[in-house]
Parts: C-alpha cells; sequence; structure tokens
C-alpha cells in the first residue's frame, strides 16, 4: 500500500493548545535512533506523524500534532528510547467530539 | 497543604466518573482530577453508549444525556478490495424504549456526565496533570498535581487514567504495555445532513446504524473498521493490533490505512461529501483476561482501560469502564463504613466484585481469543477474500453450472488452506468462543 495520505491536512481540523518550549514527548538519545535503530517504527506508526526519519538516518520529533496515544512509547521496545508524558494541564490536544 | 478527600479519583472518563458520581453519591468527600480543559477533551471513542451500565448508575440518563442515535440495525460485513459479505440484523423490537444502545459524541457525553457528577457533590478540577502518586511507605496517600502547592491526599487514589495507565505504571503496580495488548485505532468525524444519512442508510428520526468491519481494509493485519451513525455526523474508523502496525513489512501508517478504508467501493458512497471536523487517534487495551493487570492495593484500585477492562470480541469497553468505577467506588464505601482503614484487604471486595461480575465472567470466556487472532492472521487476510470470492462466483450468472462453481470454490479453500488448517482454524475459533 502505498498511498500518499497528508496527514498535516487531517490535523488541520484538530484544536490544540501547545505548550510552547515544552515538549512533552523527548527522544533520550537522538544518536540511539540514527545509530541503533534499523526499523525506525515510529516514522510511520505514529498516527499524527511527529517523527520524521531524515535523510542523514537521524528522527527528528515534533510534538505539535501529537494526539496522546502513547503509541511512540509503546513500540521503543529495544531503546526504550522515549520519554513520555502527558502535557501539563489543559495542554496539548483538545477533542472538540473525541 | 493538609487538604484531604476521603476518595480521589483520577480522570474523567467514564470510569473515572462512574466512581466518582457513585462515591459522591453515597456521602463521601471526593476529589476528582482532570487534565482536559474540560471532562471530554481528552477522550476518544467510537462511540457506542451502552444503556445497562448507566442505568445502574444514572437510572434516568435519557432525560438529559446529549445521545445521538438509538441503534436499530447492526451490520457485520468482511471485505476484500472490491466488495464484501455481510449480514444485517435490524429489529423493531430495537425501536422500543427504553433502548439498548446509542451512538454519542464522547466530548459532549462525558461534559453531562461530569455535570451528574458536580451535582452528586464531588469537587472536579480540570486542567490539572496528575504526576505521580504519593506514598507514606507501600500505603497510596495521595497524588501530586502539576499545580504549585499540588500535593492533595485521600484514603483511596482510584485510577481512571486511561489506556496508558501512566500513574500505576509509575508506582511499579504493573510494567510498560505490551504493543501485542494493544490495537491502534484512528477515526474520522464527517459531518452531513440529517437527511442525508437517514436516506443513506434507511433510518428515520433518531435510528442509527452500525457496521463493523474485518477483512482487506486493515492492510492483512489484525483489526477492523467501524462506521457508526450519528445525529448529523458519521464516525469512521480503523484499528489494528500495535505490535502488527509495528512488524508491517509494508510500513502502512494508521491514516494511509484509514484513507483506503473511506476509499472502499463499499464505503466511499456511504460518506460522500461528508465535511471531516475532526481526527483522532488512541489506544485500546484488547489483552483481554490476560492482561489484566493487579487491580488494588493499599489505597488505590485501577478502573477502565487503565485496568485493560475491554471486551474486544464484543467491541464493549465503556459499559465495562462505568462498571468498574462504580465497584470501585463501593469498595471505597464498605471500606469507610467498616472503618478498619484502606490497606489492600479493605479493598479486596473490589476484585470480588468484578469476578462477580459479567466484567471479569466475560473477558474470562474469551480468555484465549486475542492470541488465537493474534498467531493466526488467516482470519483477517486470507478468509475475507476466500469467502468474497465464493460468493462472487456462487451468484455471478454466467451459464457455468452450480455444481462446477461449488467445486471450484472448495478447490479455492484447498489452494489457499490445507484441510487440516481449515479443520485447525475452526477448532481454534471454536476453541476460543465457547
Amino acid at each position: 500500500m502505498s498511498t500518499v495520505v497528508n496527514v498535516e491536512e487531517k490535523l488541520f481540523q484538530n484544536r490544540y493548545k501547545v505548550d510552547h518550549g515544552r515538549p512533552h514527548i523527548k527522544i533520550r538519545q537522538p544518536e540511539l535512533c540514527r545509530n541503533e535503530c534499523k526499523v525506525q517504527s515510529c516514522t510511520y506508526v505514529c498516527p499524527a506523524a511527529c517523527y520524521k526519519a531524515e535523510g542523514n538516518g537521524a528522527v527528528t520529533l515534533i510534538t505539535d500534532g501529537c494526539l496522546e496515544c502513547g503509541s511512540c512509547r509503546i513500540i521503543c521496545t529495544e531503546l526504550s528510547n522515549v520519554e513520555w508524558e502527558y502535557p501539563r494541564g489543559g495542554h496539548g490536544i483538545l477533542f472538540k467530539f473525541g | 497543604m493538609s487538604e484531604k478527600f476521603d476518595v480521589i479519583v483520577v480522570g474523567a472518563g467514564p470510569s473515572g466518573n462512574a466512581a466518582a458520581y457513585t462515591a459522591a453519591k453515597a456521602g463521601l468527600s471526593v476529589l476528582q482530577i482532570e487534565r482536559g480543559e474540560y471532562p471530554g477533551s481528552k477522550n476518544v471513542q467510537g462511540a457506542i453508549l451502552y444503556a445497562n451500565a448507566l442505568e445502574q448508575i444514572i437510572p434516568d440518563f435519557r432525560d438529559d444525556a446529549p445521545l445521538e442515535r438509538h441503534i436499530i440495525e447492526q451490520r457485520m460485513w468482511v471485505l476484500d478490495d472490491e466488495s464484501f459479505v455481510g449480514t444485517h440484523f435490524r429489529s423493531d423490537d430495537y425501536n422500543k424504549p427504553p433502548y439498548n444502545r446509542y451512538t454519542i459524541i464522547r466530548a459532549q457525553f462525558d461534559k453531562w456526565f461530569s455535570s451528574k457528577v458536580k451535582e452528586a457533590g464531588a469537587l472536579v478540577i480540570c486542567e490539572t496533570t496528575v504526576e505521580c502518586l504519593l506514598m507514606d511507605g507501600d500505603q497510596v496517600v495521595g497524588v501530586r498535581c502539576d499545580r504549585q502547592g499540588g500535593e492533595v491526599f485521600a484514603d483511596v487514589v482510584i485510577l481512571a487514567d486511561g489506556v496508558n495507565s501512566t500513574l500505576a505504571r509509575k508506582a511499579g503496580f504493573h510494567g510498560e504495555i505490551q504493543a501485542g495488548n494493544v490495537a491502534l485505532a484512528v477515526k474520522e468525524i464527517l459531518f452531513m445532513p440529517q437527511e442525508t444519512i437517514e436516506a443513506r442508510f434507511n433510518v428515520k428520526d433518531e435510528e442509527g446504524v452500525v457496521i463493523e468491519m474485518f477483512g482487506k481494509i486493515t492492510d492483512g493485519l489484525m483489526g477492523t473498521g467501524f462506521l457508526y451513525t450519528n445525529r448529523d455526523s458519521i464516525t469512521l474508523g480503523v484499528g489494528c493490533m500495535l505490535s502488527d502496525f509495528k512488524q508491517n513489512p509494508n510500513r502502512t501508517s494508521p491514516y494511509a490505512m484509514l484513507e483506503k478504508m473511506k476509499a472502499h467501493p463499499s464505503i466511499a458512497p456511504m460518506i460522500a461529501g461528508g465535511e471531516m471536523k475532526e481526527y483522532c487517534a488512541h489506544l485500546i487495551p484488547e489483552g483481554g483476561f490476560h492482561a489484566v493487570p493487579k487491580v488494588f492495593g493499599n489505597g488505590w484500585m485501577i478502573v477502565g482501560d487503565s485496568g485493560g477492562f475491554v471486551n474486544a470480541v464484543h467491541r464493549e469497553g465503556s459499559n465495562l469502564a462505568m462498571t468498574t468505577g462504580r465497584l470501585a467506588a463501593e469498595t471505597a464505601i464498605a471500606a469507610k463504613a467498616a472503618g478498619k482503614g484502606f490497606a489492600a484487604k479493605q479493598l479486596a471486595g473490589y476484585k470480588s466484585a468484578l469476578d462477580e461480575s459479567f466484567v471479569m465472567k466475560d473477558l474470562h470466556k474469551y480468555r484465549d481469543m486475542p492470541s488465537v487472532f493474534h498467531d493466526n492472521s488467516q482470519f483477517f487476510t486470507t478468509y475475507p477474500e476466500l469467502v468474497n470470492r465464493a460468493a462472487r462466483t456462487m451468484l455471478t450468472v454466467d451459464g457455468i453450472d452450480k455444481k462446477t462453481k461449488e467445486k471450484e470454490i472448495f478447490s479455492s479453500f484447498r489452494k489457499s488452506r490445507s484441510l487440516a488448517g481449515l479443520a485447525g482454524d475452526a477448532f481454534k475459533l471454536w476453541r476460543a468462543f465457547r
């Protein structure tokens, strides 16, 4: 299945209160993603495409569109390289319908 | 800060609201803490409300709860790329009040449920994330919030913090969730005029239709899709086991899967013209009986998704959530009345009540189901295709006699699965369902 889907268009419909400068998820050691992780499954499993595989083998994370599902933390079993907290109270995704 | 409550409930979803309502109604002092802007703003569900579980908590909920449509028709579809084979069950029995199940929109429903919790006398604080439990030795004595001076104390803390079960994990009550025990689901809500929905689904007034689907829409992974009719919107979603998403060699993203589903020739006409207003993702605990962790201890109990209380086979979750929330609150009420403290021994009644209820009985009945499906992906790949091909062969009128068609169907099954495989699959299913 090679459908190219623009997830940004989907996320654009959502309401967020971004906690600027305080991301609630962090990659603990970025060099582990680049050097130790072959599959980088976060780059295709994350339903909000927060994780991007860069050309140089690195994985970058921007949490602004995060839907707070928890998948990235759970699938990073081998390296446990995802530091995952809920956003501060009132921040993050604010579902209108849910 | 010396403020102390009888009960602190973390989270304002169905389980947390059921717990807070039940405890407050019985006269206990209850603090409920919700991290969202308002109750419901962090919560995602299909969503179907099963009336019975809520009736036991708020018998007259139908008077003012925001309900979308009551379900009069349930469809079950098995899909391949071009077609589906399905069963439809529609009955006028489902049109006689009191109705059995409804579609709901969670952000609205949870807000309503929370208003009932406040009426019952609980103190509800929103926009506050609980960071961790406060311990005195091995006894939970309260929680720490992300507000200044945010330590609050209680005899009992009820953890209704959702599928990620963050607080119990941090406290070491159980380990990290296994990717094979949760499904990742994504969905959209598509708005369209009420008349369009009623014409497309052959319903009127507040009648609604549910379609549960499996087969090729999940790219050969173990998963299901759904379509629910709301008053003037449709929710459409698809979900697969998180472990399968991760291991899928096609590296299919959840949103690509959703788009493919929306484009299916049997689905596209039903949602045509719908205006997409929200895209959600959520984990569903589907590990069943064997994945339920320890659910009570010294001064704490776990309810709802946080405890893995979902019956994946029957697509039931919110009713288990409300029931576990109610039972935990009843246990806290009984412990307070007994006056012997709130150690694990005094809260053990929660587990017995769960075991006595439909919650653990149903989970036990289907205890082998997750592993059967997990180890046998043919149920989600081979069979849907075979069944659709069989239907097409039998129903296409093309001058070939029926006996020859039967042979062709049988040989297509044999080609895909050996006789032993077919018999084995039937046995596995029977074992898991019985």
